[in-house]
């Protein structure tokens, strides 16, 4: 079961949704812990995984073998993100423009073109809580393409757990598709602002695409108005949890406390919270 | 010289995590500006969560479909189920013949729009399809002219769309006149939208939350800018919540020899002035958040324009 | 000697254009016997890598100068490979002539 935390605004408090929610079921249930934010990733900051192995993320970008190529530039044409050009004598390679696709080399007509892996970040494997995985990634910085890293972290999880926690980036376009698209269900992270129902609109189109079951967590309750607390009731999304705002929250949180360790309530919401977002899902298979 | 082409300077809003107050502090820096001879036109590059215009009571004058990616198409009809495009696809975005549904399938989702697939096809099936990937405005506010986009939920080409709303601010710009700055509301992170909106800009303005996170991803988004050589300023927002993150960032500034500018309080009259979409600064112009803006803004435009 | 010049239209009156990669035409110049043309650049509904899609339209067109008002890293690595020289102009030309006419009196920068 894949449990994904979302949220069109940024800092809405996805994070610490899903490092308390990690945090309060380790002790008992199987689950591993993947933080897909890969340009801002922040979750171990709570957490403290013991980091075990690092390996490069990487896309694969074309070199050309002018032994076998002829500078016929179907490879050029080819190339949707014009990462390739022709000139003169010579196959220049754009490496910050490819996509890694691999068109370009599956089609070439005299096999001229092999393709070499091209570090664009870093996958980080780990533990938290003794043995609960913990994996995450980090884009390069400079590099623009964060979801080649996302699909990689996302290759590397593993199968025999009872539930996987997912950190997904902010935003609502490539990267929170490649987090969320085979998600069991979405967690989405609100706050009761103008704002925060704006952009609350975009995600729940984005669940609407993807088809996964969904409910929101109002946090900072009380910072603004019910707008949001209307929307939801009108379009029958559940209000799953709420929490206020106060001052010891952001305090604590700011010096990377965990919020079931600021507020220990919370602890059992969250429990009872995954026991209540499992039956959904069983609901929703069995039905 | 023609004041045709006058300088137009930009100035961009970054913060690396989200939420630590840009939109807020970028709709006072806009009203601070309508009110002074630097008057602005602005832009709101968060295209996945645009929220400027909200706050700016923005009017569209003008709507542009944004049509930029383009997906595969597989057609029933002439295909003979030979698998070639399966084989080669990298995304997954292959959908495998079901016994309800006896065709190759292309899920939209997951389709990255190379053509790999298209030049597979033994049968000439699979064909591109031009898509919209959002809208973009141009709209009129209190405040000055404003330039702003919504990706569609779960659409691509963010950054491509941050570079047009930019080209078509300042083609404004520079056709119009009397606005010596473009102010950009960024978005968060440090990827290829972040690039989009900064790259070329004269100065960038960070809003840093105290704290860990905030440290964490303040660090990735100067590291970022500095590989592109933009010069940087800092403003530290919601101060008083974590005095030790303040310490924090003052020393990592220093370190990195980048000045802090601003030092605003976690104020309350933000998050209320959000709700009745007005910028701070007109919601409550006496407030600590708005006085400390004031002299964030004198101090930016001494930055900009001395 | 055949030149190109960035426009905003199709004229040698025309305001020259600053961007390369995604400029709406070009102003293709011969110097030896005063003929030009203008050439719709294909690369500006490119979705990325203009300024490469710029770059291997004009190579096809067998210039040996570029001539705009910035050059962006691809691009310009991309005419460096074909060795297409290439000069910037600052935003003081009114029209293409009046950058030509500084082209040919040598006083515009190489980039």
């Amino acid at each position: 079961m894949k449990i994904a935390i979302a949220s069109g605004k940024g800092g809405t408090g996805k994070t610490m949704v899903a490092t308390s929610m990690a945090a309060a079921l380790a002790p008992i249930h199987n689950i591993q812990m993947l933080d897909c934010d890969v340009e801002a990733p922040n979750a171990h900051l709570f957490l403290n995984p013991t980091i075990n192995e690092i390996k490069p993320a990487s896309i694969n970008i074309p070199t050309i073998d002018y032994e076998q190529c002829i500078l016929c530039g179907q490879c050029v044409d080819i190339c949707e993100f014009n990462a390739l050009a022709l000139l003169g004598d010579k196959i220049e390679v754009f490496e910050q423009l490819c996509h890694g696709c691999g068109s370009c080399s599956i089609h070439c007509p005299v096999n001229a073109i092999t393709e070499t892996p091209r570090k664009i970040g870093e996958l980080k494997f780990g533990t938290f809580n003794k043995n609960r995985p913990f994996l995450f990634g980090e884009l390069t910085i400079s590099e623009p393409m964060s979801t080649p890293i996302i699909r990689q972290l996302k290759s590397n999880m593993k199968d025999d757990v009872e539930v996987t926690i997912l950190d997904s980036p902010p935003g609502a376009s490539c990267s929170v598709v490649a987090t969320l698209h085979d998600a069991d269900y979405v967690i989405l992270v609100t706050e009761p602002t103008p704002f925060g129902l704006h952009d609350l609109k975009q995600m729940i189109g984005v669940i609407s695409e993807t088809g996964s079951l969904a409910g929101v967590i109002i946090n900072r309750d009380g910072i603004g108005d019910s707008a949001v607390e209307d929307f939801l009731s009108k379009n029958g999304y559940p209000i799953l949890m709420k929490i206020p705002y106060q001052e010891n929250i952001a305090e604590g949180l700011a010096s990377g406390k965990l919020l079931i360790d600021i507020i220990p309530e919370f602890e059992d919401a969250f429990l009872n919270l995954y026991e209540m977002i499992k039956e959904q899902i069983h609901e929703e298979i069995y039905h | 010289m023609s004041s045709l082409n006058k300088v137009v300077k930009e100035l961009v809003i970054l913060s690396g995590k989200g939420g630590t107050g840009k939109t807020s502090i970028t709709a006072a820096l806009v009203h601070l500006a309508s009110q002074s001879p630097t008057k602005s036109i602005f832009v709101d590059a968060d295209v996945d969560a645009a929220n400027l215009a909200l706050v700016t009571s923005a009017e569209h004058l003008e709507q542009h479909d944004f049509i930029s990616s383009k997906l595969a198409q597989i057609d029933p009809e002439r295909c003979n189920l030979c698998n070639e495009c399966y084989e080669v696809c990298r995304y997954d975005a292959i959908e495998l013949p079901t016994e309800a549904n006896p065709t190759y399938r292309v899920i939209d989702l997951l389709c990255d729009g190379c053509v790999s697939c298209v030049y597979s096809c033994p049968q000439s099936a699979i064909k591109m399809i031009d898509q919209q990937d959002g809208v973009w405005f141009f709209s009129s506010s209190p405040y000055g002219p404003l330039f702003h986009a919504e990706l569609f939920p779960a659409a691509e080409n963010s950054g491509k769309l941050v570079t047009l709303i930019r080209q078509r601010t300042k083609q404004f710009a520079e056709n119009n006149g009397g606005h010596p700055l473009i102010i950009i509301d960024g978005p968060p992170g440090i990827g290829c939208p972040v690039i989009a909106s900064s790259t070329g800009v004269d100065l960038a303005l960070l809003v840093a939350e105290p704290g860990l996170s905030g440290s964490h991803d303040l660090r990735r988004v100067v590291q970022t800018l500095e590989h592109f050589q933009i010069p940087q300023v800092i403003c530290i927002n919601k101060a008083n919540l974590y005095k030790k993150g303040v310490e924090e960032i003052k020393y990592f500034a220093e370190e990195n020899n980048i000045q802090i500018i601003g030092e605003l309080p976690f104020d309350t009259s933000i998050p209320k002035a959000m709700v009745q979409s007005k910028p701070v600064t007109v919601f409550s112009p006496n407030s600590p958040a708005s006085n400390e803006i004031k002299k964030l803004w004198e101090k930016l435009q001494k930055i900009l324009f001395d | 000697m055949i030149i190109v010049i960035s426009s905003l239209g199709k004229t040698l009156e025309s305001p020259p254009n600053p961007r390369f990669g995604r400029t709406e035409f070009f102003i293709k110049y011969n110097s030896e016997d005063n003929t030009w043309e203008a050439l719709e650049n294909p690369a500006v509904t490119q979705r990325g890598g203009a300024g490469i899609a710029a770059s291997q339209f004009l190579v096809n067109h067998n210039i040996s100068a570029a001539i705009s008002g910035h050059f962006g890293p691809n691009a310009y690595s991309a005419l460096n490979s074909a060795k297409i020289k290439m000069f910037t102009f600052q935003n003081n030309y009114e029209t293409v002539s009046d950058v030509i006419q500084a082209y040919e009196q040598n006083s515009l920068e190489e980039a």
